[in-house]
Protein backbone atom coordinates (compact mmCIF):
# COMPACT_ATOMS: atom_id res chain seq x y z
CA UNK A 1 0.00 0.00 0.00
CA UNK A 2 1.12 3.60 -0.95
CA UNK A 3 1.56 6.04 1.61
CA UNK A 4 -0.70 8.64 1.97
CA UNK A 5 1.66 12.05 0.57
CA UNK A 6 2.76 9.45 -2.01
CA UNK A 7 -0.81 9.17 -3.64
CA UNK A 8 -1.25 12.71 -3.57
CA UNK A 9 2.25 13.81 -5.29
CA UNK A 10 1.47 11.11 -7.83
CA UNK A 11 -2.33 12.95 -8.25
CA UNK A 12 -0.92 16.11 -8.70
CA UNK A 13 2.47 15.56 -10.79
CA UNK A 14 -0.11 13.30 -13.22
CA UNK A 15 -2.56 16.07 -13.23
CA UNK A 16 -0.01 18.87 -14.26
CA UNK A 17 1.39 16.57 -16.65
CA UNK A 18 -1.81 16.04 -18.55
CA UNK A 19 -2.79 19.76 -18.29
CA UNK A 20 0.59 20.34 -20.22
CA UNK A 21 0.11 17.79 -22.75
CA UNK A 22 -3.32 19.31 -23.71
CA UNK A 23 -2.69 22.90 -23.45
CA UNK A 24 -0.12 22.35 -26.06
CA UNK A 25 -2.74 20.45 -28.03
CA UNK A 26 -4.88 23.22 -27.73
CA UNK A 27 -2.68 25.79 -28.59
CA UNK A 28 -0.55 23.84 -31.59
CA UNK A 29 -4.00 23.24 -32.80
CA UNK A 30 -5.79 26.39 -32.64
CA UNK A 31 -5.34 28.03 -35.75
CA UNK A 32 -6.56 25.07 -38.05
CA UNK A 33 -9.37 25.65 -35.67
CA UNK A 34 -10.12 29.15 -36.10
CA UNK A 35 -9.70 28.91 -39.69
CA UNK A 36 -12.24 26.07 -40.03
CA UNK A 37 -14.98 28.14 -37.60
CA UNK A 38 -14.72 31.14 -40.20
CA UNK A 39 -15.07 28.65 -42.99
CA UNK A 40 -17.96 26.97 -40.96
CA UNK A 41 -19.71 30.52 -40.80
CA UNK A 42 -19.07 31.54 -44.31
CA UNK A 43 -20.80 28.36 -45.37
CA UNK A 44 -23.88 28.81 -43.10
CA UNK A 45 -24.27 32.39 -44.39
CA UNK A 46 -24.44 30.99 -47.99
CA UNK A 47 -26.82 27.93 -46.86
CA UNK A 48 -28.95 30.75 -45.94
CA UNK A 49 -29.53 32.00 -49.61
CA UNK A 50 -29.54 28.28 -50.25
CA UNK A 51 -26.00 27.95 -51.83
CA UNK A 52 -24.54 24.57 -50.17
CA UNK A 53 -21.32 24.28 -51.14
CA UNK A 54 -18.62 22.00 -49.60
CA UNK A 55 -15.21 22.80 -51.17
CA UNK A 56 -13.63 25.21 -49.24
CA UNK A 57 -12.25 27.82 -52.24
CA UNK A 58 -15.54 27.41 -53.87
CA UNK A 59 -17.10 28.57 -50.20
CA UNK A 60 -14.35 31.50 -49.81
CA UNK A 61 -14.54 32.70 -53.18
CA UNK A 62 -18.43 33.36 -53.39
CA UNK A 63 -18.30 34.84 -50.02
CA UNK A 64 -15.58 36.83 -51.19
CA UNK A 65 -16.96 38.48 -53.94
CA UNK A 66 -20.75 38.06 -53.74
CA UNK A 67 -21.53 38.75 -50.36
CA UNK A 68 -21.02 42.81 -48.37
CA UNK A 69 -21.25 42.57 -44.81
CA UNK A 70 -22.52 45.58 -42.72
CA UNK A 71 -23.61 46.12 -39.04
CA UNK A 72 -26.98 48.68 -38.78
CA UNK A 73 -28.59 49.58 -36.13
CA UNK A 74 -32.37 50.22 -35.32
CA UNK A 75 -32.56 53.71 -36.38
CA UNK A 76 -31.64 52.51 -39.70
CA UNK A 77 -28.09 54.22 -39.79
CA UNK A 78 -24.85 51.91 -41.14
CA UNK A 79 -22.75 51.67 -38.73
CA UNK A 80 -18.59 51.56 -38.72
CA UNK A 81 -18.02 47.98 -36.99
CA UNK A 82 -17.74 44.79 -38.82
CA UNK A 83 -20.25 41.45 -38.09
CA UNK A 84 -17.11 39.88 -36.83
CA UNK A 85 -16.77 41.99 -33.79
CA UNK A 86 -19.90 42.17 -32.69
CA UNK A 87 -20.61 39.36 -30.35
CA UNK A 88 -24.39 38.35 -31.25
CA UNK A 89 -25.09 36.43 -27.73
CA UNK A 90 -24.15 40.08 -26.19
CA UNK A 91 -26.55 42.01 -28.43
CA UNK A 92 -29.93 40.02 -27.70
CA UNK A 93 -30.17 40.48 -24.52
CA UNK A 94 -29.77 44.21 -24.97
CA UNK A 95 -33.30 46.32 -25.65
CA UNK A 96 -33.76 46.82 -29.10
CA UNK A 97 -32.91 50.09 -29.99
CA UNK A 98 -29.69 49.58 -28.37
CA UNK A 99 -28.50 46.77 -30.53
CA UNK A 100 -25.78 46.66 -32.94
CA UNK A 101 -27.25 44.62 -35.81
CA UNK A 102 -24.94 42.38 -38.50
CA UNK A 103 -26.39 41.97 -41.61
CA UNK A 104 -24.95 40.19 -45.10
CA UNK A 105 -25.90 41.28 -48.34
CA UNK A 106 -25.60 38.81 -51.01
CA UNK A 107 -26.13 39.75 -54.30
CA UNK A 108 -27.63 37.26 -56.75
CA UNK A 109 -27.67 36.56 -60.16
CA UNK A 110 -29.06 39.75 -62.22
CA UNK A 111 -27.71 41.87 -59.25
CA UNK A 112 -30.80 40.86 -57.30
CA UNK A 113 -30.25 41.70 -53.16
CA UNK A 114 -30.80 39.17 -50.53
CA UNK A 115 -30.72 40.41 -46.86
CA UNK A 116 -29.28 37.66 -44.51
CA UNK A 117 -29.86 38.02 -40.83
CA UNK A 118 -28.23 35.90 -38.18
CA UNK A 119 -30.24 34.49 -35.53
CA UNK A 120 -29.06 33.60 -31.88
CA UNK A 121 -31.44 31.77 -29.51
CA UNK A 122 -31.79 29.30 -27.22
CA UNK A 123 -32.70 25.33 -27.33
CA UNK A 124 -34.14 22.70 -24.81
CA UNK A 125 -30.30 21.68 -24.52
CA UNK A 126 -28.39 24.84 -25.38
CA UNK A 127 -28.02 28.10 -27.68
CA UNK A 128 -29.46 27.26 -31.08
CA UNK A 129 -28.19 30.21 -34.38
CA UNK A 130 -28.82 30.41 -37.68
CA UNK A 131 -29.09 32.99 -40.51
CA UNK A 132 -32.86 33.53 -42.17
CA UNK A 133 -32.34 35.35 -45.73
CA UNK A 134 -34.96 37.66 -46.91
CA UNK A 135 -35.59 38.81 -50.89
CA UNK A 136 -35.34 42.35 -51.91
CA UNK A 137 -39.10 43.40 -50.59
CA UNK A 138 -37.99 43.07 -46.97
CA UNK A 139 -40.88 40.55 -46.63
CA UNK A 140 -40.64 37.47 -47.94
CA UNK A 141 -38.53 34.22 -46.71
CA UNK A 142 -35.46 33.25 -49.44
CA UNK A 143 -34.17 30.73 -47.27
CA UNK A 144 -33.21 29.58 -43.77
CA UNK A 145 -30.43 27.95 -42.04
CA UNK A 146 -30.67 26.66 -38.25
CA UNK A 147 -27.55 24.90 -36.19
CA UNK A 148 -28.14 23.58 -32.49
CA UNK A 149 -25.48 22.91 -30.10
CA UNK A 150 -27.11 19.56 -28.19
CA UNK A 151 -30.36 19.31 -29.48
CA UNK A 152 -31.93 15.78 -28.84
CA UNK A 153 -31.00 13.76 -31.98
CA UNK A 154 -34.26 13.37 -34.09
CA UNK A 155 -36.54 15.40 -32.10
CA UNK A 156 -35.47 19.57 -31.50
CA UNK A 157 -31.94 18.64 -33.48
CA UNK A 158 -33.81 18.21 -36.43
CA UNK A 159 -34.11 22.34 -36.86
CA UNK A 160 -30.62 21.58 -38.63
CA UNK A 161 -32.37 18.88 -41.26
CA UNK A 162 -33.72 20.24 -44.73
CA UNK A 163 -37.28 19.04 -44.43
CA UNK A 164 -37.55 22.02 -41.62
CA UNK A 165 -35.75 24.60 -43.32
CA UNK A 166 -37.51 24.12 -46.41
CA UNK A 167 -40.52 24.94 -45.05
CA UNK A 168 -39.37 28.83 -44.55
CA UNK A 169 -38.93 29.18 -48.30
CA UNK A 170 -40.93 32.22 -49.37
CA UNK A 171 -43.21 32.97 -45.90
CA UNK A 172 -43.72 35.87 -45.08
CA UNK A 173 -42.87 38.13 -42.16
CA UNK A 174 -44.96 40.98 -42.74
CA UNK A 175 -48.62 41.39 -42.34
CA UNK A 176 -50.44 45.06 -43.23
CA UNK A 177 -47.50 46.57 -42.93
CA UNK A 178 -46.64 45.24 -39.41
CA UNK A 179 -44.14 42.86 -38.31
CA UNK A 180 -45.54 39.41 -37.30
CA UNK A 181 -42.75 37.16 -38.21
CA UNK A 182 -42.60 33.52 -39.32
CA UNK A 183 -44.12 31.67 -36.35
CA UNK A 184 -43.17 27.84 -35.41
CA UNK A 185 -46.38 26.81 -34.23
CA UNK A 186 -47.98 22.78 -33.97
CA UNK A 187 -50.03 21.64 -36.89
CA UNK A 188 -52.76 21.57 -34.47
CA UNK A 189 -53.03 25.40 -33.49
CA UNK A 190 -55.49 27.70 -35.46
CA UNK A 191 -53.61 30.93 -36.15
CA UNK A 192 -55.34 34.28 -37.23
CA UNK A 193 -52.80 34.65 -39.50
CA UNK A 194 -52.04 33.17 -42.81
CA UNK A 195 -50.37 29.99 -43.85
CA UNK A 196 -47.63 32.31 -45.34
CA UNK A 197 -46.84 33.24 -41.82
CA UNK A 198 -46.40 29.56 -40.73
CA UNK A 199 -44.38 26.99 -40.73
CA UNK A 200 -44.81 23.50 -38.99
CA UNK A 201 -42.70 22.63 -35.42
CA UNK A 202 -41.50 19.68 -34.77
CA UNK A 203 -43.54 16.81 -33.20
CA UNK A 204 -41.43 16.02 -29.97
CA UNK A 205 -39.22 18.87 -30.31
CA UNK A 206 -41.48 21.51 -28.58
CA UNK A 207 -38.96 23.25 -26.78
CA UNK A 208 -36.47 23.74 -29.35
CA UNK A 209 -39.28 24.57 -31.97
CA UNK A 210 -40.64 27.38 -29.44
CA UNK A 211 -36.90 28.59 -29.09
CA UNK A 212 -36.91 28.85 -32.83
CA UNK A 213 -39.82 30.68 -32.71
CA UNK A 214 -39.10 33.25 -30.20
CA UNK A 215 -35.33 33.18 -31.89
CA UNK A 216 -36.92 34.68 -35.38
CA UNK A 217 -39.17 37.44 -33.46
CA UNK A 218 -36.84 38.49 -31.44
CA UNK A 219 -33.54 38.68 -33.65
CA UNK A 220 -35.87 39.99 -36.83
CA UNK A 221 -37.49 42.52 -35.45
CA UNK A 222 -34.90 45.31 -35.10
CA UNK A 223 -33.65 45.01 -38.40
CA UNK A 224 -37.67 46.54 -39.53
CA UNK A 225 -36.70 49.64 -39.21
CA UNK A 226 -33.50 49.73 -41.17
CA UNK A 227 -35.49 48.11 -43.98
CA UNK A 228 -38.21 50.33 -43.65
CA UNK A 229 -35.65 52.84 -44.44
CA UNK A 230 -33.76 51.12 -47.00
CA UNK A 231 -37.00 50.66 -48.53
CA UNK A 232 -38.53 54.05 -48.53
CA UNK A 233 -35.00 55.35 -50.42
CA UNK A 234 -36.05 52.43 -53.00
CA UNK A 235 -39.18 53.82 -53.81
CA UNK A 236 -38.13 57.30 -54.00
CA UNK A 237 -35.59 56.27 -56.46
CA UNK A 238 -38.02 54.49 -58.45
CA UNK A 239 -40.25 57.43 -58.89
CA UNK B 1 22.95 -36.24 4.77
CA UNK B 2 25.03 -33.38 2.64
CA UNK B 3 24.07 -30.64 2.94
CA UNK B 4 22.77 -28.76 -0.32
CA UNK B 5 25.50 -27.43 -2.94
CA UNK B 6 25.14 -25.18 -5.41
CA UNK B 7 25.23 -27.60 -7.94
CA UNK B 8 21.64 -29.15 -6.84
CA UNK B 9 19.88 -26.04 -7.00
CA UNK B 10 17.82 -25.73 -10.46
CA UNK B 11 19.81 -24.81 -13.24
CA UNK B 12 19.27 -20.95 -14.29
CA UNK B 13 17.72 -21.09 -17.68
CA UNK B 14 18.07 -17.80 -19.32
CA UNK B 15 14.27 -16.37 -20.56
CA UNK B 16 14.25 -16.30 -24.22
CA UNK B 17 12.34 -13.30 -25.33
CA UNK B 18 8.79 -13.12 -26.63
CA UNK B 19 8.92 -11.93 -30.44
CA UNK B 20 6.97 -8.68 -30.89
CA UNK B 21 4.25 -10.74 -32.50
CA UNK B 22 4.84 -13.93 -31.10
CA UNK B 23 1.52 -16.60 -31.12
CA UNK B 24 0.41 -15.09 -28.26
CA UNK B 25 0.89 -11.32 -29.12
CA UNK B 26 -1.17 -12.24 -32.62
CA UNK B 27 -3.87 -13.65 -30.94
CA UNK B 28 -4.02 -10.90 -28.55
CA UNK B 29 -4.46 -8.60 -31.50
CA UNK B 30 -6.76 -10.92 -33.14
CA UNK B 31 -9.31 -12.24 -30.36
CA UNK B 32 -11.23 -8.91 -30.00
CA UNK B 33 -11.91 -9.11 -33.96
CA UNK B 34 -14.47 -12.11 -33.54
CA UNK B 35 -14.14 -14.36 -30.49
CA UNK B 36 -14.30 -11.79 -27.54
CA UNK B 37 -15.36 -8.90 -29.72
CA UNK B 38 -16.42 -5.96 -27.54
CA UNK B 39 -19.66 -5.00 -29.50
CA UNK B 40 -21.60 -8.43 -30.32
CA UNK B 41 -19.65 -10.74 -27.59
CA UNK B 42 -19.06 -8.56 -24.82
CA UNK B 43 -21.76 -5.93 -25.43
CA UNK B 44 -20.23 -3.03 -24.50
CA UNK B 45 -19.78 0.52 -26.49
CA UNK B 46 -24.07 -0.47 -27.98
CA UNK B 47 -24.94 3.40 -27.74
CA UNK B 48 -22.10 4.97 -30.16
CA UNK B 49 -22.80 1.50 -32.17
CA UNK B 50 -26.35 2.84 -32.26
CA UNK B 51 -25.76 6.21 -33.10
CA UNK B 52 -22.88 7.17 -35.51
CA UNK B 53 -23.71 4.84 -37.85
CA UNK B 54 -25.83 6.50 -39.98
CA UNK B 55 -23.14 6.75 -42.60
CA UNK B 56 -19.98 5.52 -43.61
CA UNK B 57 -17.30 8.31 -42.90
CA UNK B 58 -18.58 9.25 -39.47
CA UNK B 59 -18.46 5.79 -38.07
CA UNK B 60 -15.13 5.31 -39.48
CA UNK B 61 -13.19 8.30 -37.76
CA UNK B 62 -15.62 7.61 -34.59
CA UNK B 63 -13.39 4.26 -34.74
CA UNK B 64 -10.26 5.45 -35.62
CA UNK B 65 -10.79 7.45 -32.54
CA UNK B 66 -11.93 4.81 -30.11
CA UNK B 67 -9.23 2.73 -31.37
CA UNK B 68 -6.45 5.23 -30.90
CA UNK B 69 -7.67 6.20 -26.47
CA UNK B 70 -7.81 2.20 -26.30
CA UNK B 71 -4.12 2.05 -27.67
CA UNK B 72 -2.99 4.37 -25.92
CA UNK B 73 -4.95 4.39 -22.61
CA UNK B 74 -3.90 0.69 -22.40
CA UNK B 75 0.02 1.07 -23.39
CA UNK B 76 0.70 4.72 -21.04
CA UNK B 77 -1.62 2.53 -18.43
CA UNK B 78 0.74 -0.55 -18.50
CA UNK B 79 4.13 1.72 -18.86
CA UNK B 80 2.96 2.96 -14.94
CA UNK B 81 0.99 -0.06 -13.73
CA UNK B 82 4.11 -0.49 -10.86
CA UNK B 83 3.80 3.27 -9.78
CA UNK B 84 -0.33 3.64 -9.73
CA UNK B 85 -1.25 3.53 -6.31
CA UNK B 86 -4.16 0.76 -5.69
CA UNK B 87 -6.23 3.81 -4.27
CA UNK B 88 -6.86 6.13 -6.98
CA UNK B 89 -6.04 3.70 -10.01
CA UNK B 90 -9.40 4.34 -11.50
CA UNK B 91 -9.50 8.03 -10.99
CA UNK B 92 -5.45 7.63 -12.61
CA UNK B 93 -7.37 5.97 -15.77
CA UNK B 94 -9.92 8.54 -16.09
CA UNK B 95 -7.28 11.22 -16.51
CA UNK B 96 -5.49 9.42 -18.99
CA UNK B 97 -8.46 8.56 -21.15
CA UNK B 98 -10.03 11.85 -20.42
CA UNK B 99 -6.08 13.41 -21.76
CA UNK B 100 -6.45 11.47 -25.07
CA UNK B 101 -9.88 11.90 -25.73
CA UNK B 102 -9.66 15.47 -25.94
CA UNK B 103 -6.56 15.20 -27.56
CA UNK B 104 -8.66 13.23 -30.43
CA UNK B 105 -11.53 15.68 -30.27
CA UNK B 106 -9.27 18.62 -30.42
CA UNK B 107 -7.42 16.84 -33.58
CA UNK B 108 -10.86 16.51 -35.12
CA UNK B 109 -11.85 20.00 -35.05
CA UNK B 110 -8.49 21.04 -36.47
CA UNK B 111 -8.67 18.52 -39.69
CA UNK B 112 -12.11 17.31 -40.06
CA UNK B 113 -14.46 20.12 -38.82
CA UNK B 114 -17.54 18.83 -40.75
CA UNK B 115 -17.12 15.54 -39.26
CA UNK B 116 -16.40 16.63 -35.57
CA UNK B 117 -19.60 18.53 -35.90
CA UNK B 118 -21.54 15.17 -36.80
CA UNK B 119 -20.02 13.46 -34.63
CA UNK B 120 -20.25 15.83 -31.55
CA UNK B 121 -21.24 14.71 -28.05
CA UNK B 122 -19.94 11.18 -29.08
CA UNK B 123 -16.15 12.13 -29.13
CA UNK B 124 -16.49 13.79 -25.61
CA UNK B 125 -18.47 10.36 -24.67
CA UNK B 126 -15.45 7.99 -25.19
CA UNK B 127 -14.20 8.14 -21.59
CA UNK B 128 -17.36 6.92 -21.22
CA UNK B 129 -17.84 3.61 -23.35
CA UNK B 130 -16.87 0.69 -21.21
CA UNK B 131 -14.69 -0.86 -23.94
CA UNK B 132 -12.02 1.28 -22.32
CA UNK B 133 -12.34 1.19 -19.13
CA UNK B 134 -13.49 -2.31 -19.31
CA UNK B 135 -9.33 -3.06 -20.83
CA UNK B 136 -7.70 -1.08 -18.60
CA UNK B 137 -8.73 -2.51 -15.60
CA UNK B 138 -9.29 -6.22 -17.29
CA UNK B 139 -5.74 -6.03 -19.26
CA UNK B 140 -3.26 -3.05 -19.07
CA UNK B 141 -3.12 -3.20 -15.35
CA UNK B 142 -1.68 -6.54 -15.13
CA UNK B 143 0.31 -7.11 -18.54
CA UNK B 144 3.40 -5.77 -20.02
CA UNK B 145 3.20 -2.68 -22.22
CA UNK B 146 3.52 -4.19 -25.64
CA UNK B 147 0.62 -6.90 -25.33
CA UNK B 148 -1.55 -3.79 -23.52
CA UNK B 149 -0.82 -1.86 -26.87
CA UNK B 150 -1.86 -4.75 -29.38
CA UNK B 151 -4.89 -5.70 -27.12
CA UNK B 152 -5.85 -1.82 -27.33
CA UNK B 153 -5.47 -2.05 -30.94
CA UNK B 154 -7.00 -5.23 -31.14
CA UNK B 155 -10.10 -4.25 -29.19
CA UNK B 156 -10.23 -0.96 -31.21
CA UNK B 157 -10.10 -2.75 -34.48
CA UNK B 158 -13.04 -5.47 -33.42
CA UNK B 159 -15.33 -1.78 -32.29
CA UNK B 160 -14.28 -0.68 -35.80
CA UNK B 161 -15.55 -3.54 -37.49
CA UNK B 162 -18.85 -3.59 -36.26
CA UNK B 163 -19.35 0.05 -36.59
CA UNK B 164 -18.21 0.80 -39.95
CA UNK B 165 -19.94 -3.09 -41.43
CA UNK B 166 -23.11 -1.42 -39.51
CA UNK B 167 -22.63 1.94 -41.20
CA UNK B 168 -22.62 0.12 -44.87
CA UNK B 169 -25.70 -1.14 -44.36
CA UNK B 170 -27.12 1.76 -43.00
CA UNK B 171 -25.64 4.36 -45.48
CA UNK B 172 -26.27 1.75 -48.46
CA UNK B 173 -29.60 0.88 -48.01
CA UNK B 174 -30.80 4.35 -46.42
CA UNK B 175 -29.04 6.75 -48.62
CA UNK B 176 -28.25 4.57 -51.83
CA UNK B 177 -24.58 5.60 -51.24
CA UNK B 178 -21.61 4.26 -49.33
CA UNK B 179 -18.33 7.09 -48.49
CA UNK B 180 -21.04 9.56 -49.85
CA UNK B 181 -20.47 8.02 -53.10
CA UNK B 182 -24.16 7.48 -55.27
CA UNK B 183 -24.21 3.25 -55.63
CA UNK B 184 -27.76 2.80 -56.51
CA UNK B 185 -28.13 4.23 -59.90
CA UNK B 186 -30.59 6.71 -60.44
CA UNK B 187 -32.71 4.30 -63.36
CA UNK B 188 -33.53 2.31 -60.19
CA UNK B 189 -34.62 5.22 -58.51
CA UNK B 190 -36.62 6.32 -62.24
CA UNK B 191 -38.23 2.91 -61.62
CA UNK B 192 -39.76 2.98 -58.59
CA UNK B 193 -36.51 2.41 -55.98
CA UNK B 194 -37.47 4.30 -52.56
CA UNK B 195 -34.28 4.68 -49.94
CA UNK B 196 -35.06 2.93 -46.84
CA UNK B 197 -36.11 5.40 -43.90
CA UNK B 198 -35.89 3.09 -41.21
CA UNK B 199 -32.19 2.71 -41.90
CA UNK B 200 -31.71 5.90 -40.82
CA UNK B 201 -33.14 5.51 -37.92
CA UNK B 202 -31.35 4.52 -34.71
CA UNK B 203 -33.40 1.12 -34.71
CA UNK B 204 -31.90 -0.34 -37.50
CA UNK B 205 -28.63 -0.32 -36.20
CA UNK B 206 -30.02 -2.23 -33.44
CA UNK B 207 -31.19 -4.84 -35.61
CA UNK B 208 -28.45 -5.46 -37.84
CA UNK B 209 -26.11 -5.89 -35.05
CA UNK B 210 -28.43 -8.22 -34.15
CA UNK B 211 -28.55 -10.30 -36.97
CA UNK B 212 -24.86 -10.06 -36.76
CA UNK B 213 -24.89 -11.65 -33.00
CA UNK B 214 -27.17 -14.06 -34.47
CA UNK B 215 -25.09 -15.20 -37.49
CA UNK B 216 -21.58 -15.09 -35.30
CA UNK B 217 -23.68 -17.49 -32.41
CA UNK B 218 -24.78 -19.83 -35.21
CA UNK B 219 -21.30 -20.50 -36.61
CA UNK B 220 -19.19 -20.41 -33.12
CA UNK B 221 -21.15 -22.50 -30.48
CA UNK B 222 -19.05 -21.64 -27.92
CA UNK B 223 -20.50 -18.70 -27.70
CA UNK B 224 -23.30 -19.67 -27.22
CA UNK B 225 -24.76 -19.93 -23.19
CA UNK B 226 -25.87 -23.32 -22.64
CA UNK B 227 -25.88 -23.14 -18.89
Amino acid sequence: MHSNQYTLVYAAVLSILTAVVLAVAAEGLKPMQDENLALDTRSNILKAVRLDYTDRARINETYETAIEERVVNTAGEVLEEKPVQIDLKNQINKEPAERKLPLYIYTGEGGKKYYIIPLRGTGLWGPIWGYVSLADDFNTVYGAYFDHKGETPGLGAEIAEAPFQNQFEGKKIMDDGKFVSVNVWKTTYKSPLGNEHRVDAISGGTITSNGTDAMLKNCIAPYVSYFEKIGNKKQVALK
Amino acid sequence: MAAPTITDAPPIVKQKKEALFSKKNLQTLRDPLDDTNPITVQVLGICSALAVTVQVKPALIMALGVMFVTAFSNLIISLIRKSIPTRIRIIVQLIIVAMLVTIVDQLLKAYVYDVSKKLAVFVGLIITNCIIMGRLEAFALAQKPWPSFLDGIGNGLGYGLILVMVAVFREFFGAGSILGYKLVPQWAYDHGYVNNGLMVLPPAALFIIGLYIWWQRSRKEELVNVS
